[in-house]
């Protein structure tokens, strides 16, 4: 069960209260669902945590697909694939960002625990990928390079 | 003597490096390129501008859609592989964006100024060229790039972009050539195409318009052309006037017979 | 948003682009003001009624996001439906077809 869930939906619960329920029913659906403690954090640790995570085992069932160097830190190609049976979650961690939390996706039973995505790195920066399985959380981390400059062609 | 920095630094640039680091790095910047290929977010241009085209718009409250681009009246597919190229109703040599001007003000009832009046989009200011050419010259992929370079007034156009090409001028007493006439040129890991060699400008001319990653937008061949003239500090290059179109011509021709993959992806 | 999805063996392989400015709220303009950001947080995928993916994202998704997924159960010719809102509370959905083999 992800108990991370249930957490901020109780949250979004209690803030349903002081909205007129007309107001309410269009945004609910999506609005109660975003972590925003989770994306304020800035270090590895505290963005575990604030994802419901007390520790990460760094694994090699978790990989991590990009370029060891960035043309441009705007757009970083990454995909991450993990071989943990039961992954229900994946999120992506940018060490060095003003916000170390990038995404985080939910893989529901049926879905390949496999996401491609493109994100923006202020400098060269480990990325973490933390991927939660069972309840228990997993990682791998790969440092990208960015480099700046140039013409487009 | 006076030796322009900027040049000073494009020669450092430029010295042969073997080293293997070198070769790696640029192996990883390919495969960057590789990685972000498989979405393109000039699709997205693509189809906006497909849908401003068939909209009504300006004072004629008309759409593109009769647009002759070379090809006749309302072909799409296929007439960008055929520019830039000499058009008798305005006794000019177009390329991909005057032309579309061209129908803006004939079919649309735009003023000229009006119709250029935002070709290159800022945050907050999209374009509707951005997306109109996109639309146009990805309804050409994968053809074979063969603009015609046989009317008096293309071959006038390719002798007057050739003169251009090769004449310094400016504060950094500059040419296009100073950069795109060699192989093996770099400012920083961007590689820089030997224009008059047919295996670059067959790359190169052939991917604009392209999403540019570093700017979030797609810019047109104008703006490439726009941007190096500012690069260089030479005066302003007008949008779509006669010497931007006679370079497009001149490097048209080391073009002709490359594969159309417009629009393109670019750092 | 430009949608793709595609058989791929028993999986259906949706890679999807979305046109979003993904402003950070860091950026300053050309007048040194701060824009404010302005960027997707939740993205949702369905198939035939189930979720197949969702997603929360921070502002260090790149402009005009991508995102290139698989999930098992889906045929050709049913729909995909992707929606996402952002955090002034636009929000979009469009959907695709799920085409043959890729």
């Amino acid at each position: 069960m992800d108990t991370r869930r249930r957490g901020v939906l109780r949250a979004g619960g209690a803030l349903a209260l002081a909205v007129t329920a007309a107001l309410l029913r269009p945004v609910r659906a999506f609005a109660q669902q975003w972590n925003k403690a989770a994306f304020e954090t800035k270090s590895v640790a505290a963005t575990l945590k604030a994802l419901g995570g007390s520790g990460s085992t760094e694994s090699a069932q978790v990989q991590i697909t990009a370029p060891d160097i960035a043309e441009n830190g705007a757009v970083v190609p990454i995909t991450i694939e993990s071989g943990i049976p039961r992954t229900r979650a994946i999120a992506i961690l940018i060490e060095k960002n003003p916000s170390t939390l990038s995404a985080d996706f939910d893989i529901p039973e049926g879905t390949d625990p496999f996401i491609t995505t493109r994100v923006k790195m202020a400098e060269t920066s480990n990325i973490y990928a933390v991927v939660q399985a069972d309840g228990k959380y997993f990682h791998a981390v790969k440092e990208i390079k960015v480099t700046l400059g140039g013409c487009g062609g | 003597m006076r030796f322009p920095r900027l040049a000073a630094f494009l020669l450092a640039a430029s010295v042969p490096c073997v080293c293997a680091a070198q070769q790696d790095t640029q192996k990883e910047v390919e495969r960057y390129r590789q990685l972000l290929a498989e979405g393109n977010p000039a699709d997205l241009f693509e189809a906006k501008g497909e849908e401003l085209w068939k909209t009504p718009r300006g004072p004629k409250n008309a759409s593109l859609e009769q647009c002759d681009l070379g090809l006749g009246a309302g072909v799409v597919k296929g007439a960008f592989a055929r520019l830039p190229r000499y058009f008798p109703d305005t006794d000019r040599v177009q390329d991909l964006e005057s032309r579309i001007v061209t129908c803006m003000v004939t079919l649309q009832g735009f003023k000229p100024e009006e119709a250029m009046k935002n070709p290159f989009s800022a945050p907050g200011r999209p374009s509707a060229m951005e997306a109109l050419a996109s639309y146009v010259a990805g309804a050409s992929k994968g053809m074979k790039l063969a603009a015609p370079l046989s009317h008096p007034k293309e071959i006038e156009a390719f002798r007057i972009g050739e003169e251009l090409f090769y004449r310094r001028a400016g504060p950094h007493d500059f040419a296009c050539v100073s950069c795109h006439g060699d192989n093996g040129k770099r400012i920083r890991l961007q590689e820089l195409p030997k224009l008059t060699d047919p295996h670059d400008a067959r790359r190169i001319f052939t991917t604009w318009p392209a999403y540019r990653v570093s700017q979030g937008t797609v810019r047109t061949m104008q703006h490439r052309l726009y941007d190096c003239y500012w690069q260089m500090r030479h005066p302003q290059l007008d949008y779509a006037s006669e010497a931007s179109i006679a370079l497009e011509v001149f490097m048209a021709k080391y073009a002709n017979g490359g594969d159309i993959e417009a629009p393109g992806l670019k750092r | 948003m430009r949608i793709r999805a595609n058989m791929a063996g028993d999986k259906v392989e949706v890679r999807v682009l979305m046109s979003h400015e993904m402003e950070t709220g860091q950026r300053k303009d050309t007048s040194g003001a701060l824009v404010p950001a302005h960027f997707i947080q939740n993205v949702t995928v369905t198939h035939a009624g189930k979720t197949v993916l969702s997603a929360q994202w921070g502002t260090s998704i790149s402009k005009n996001p991508f995102m290139h997924f698989r999930f098992k159960g889906g045929k050709p010719g049913e729909k995909v439906i992707i929606s996402w809102v952002d955090n002034k509370g636009e929000r979009r959905t469009d959907e695709a077809v799920i085409g043959g083999g890729s």
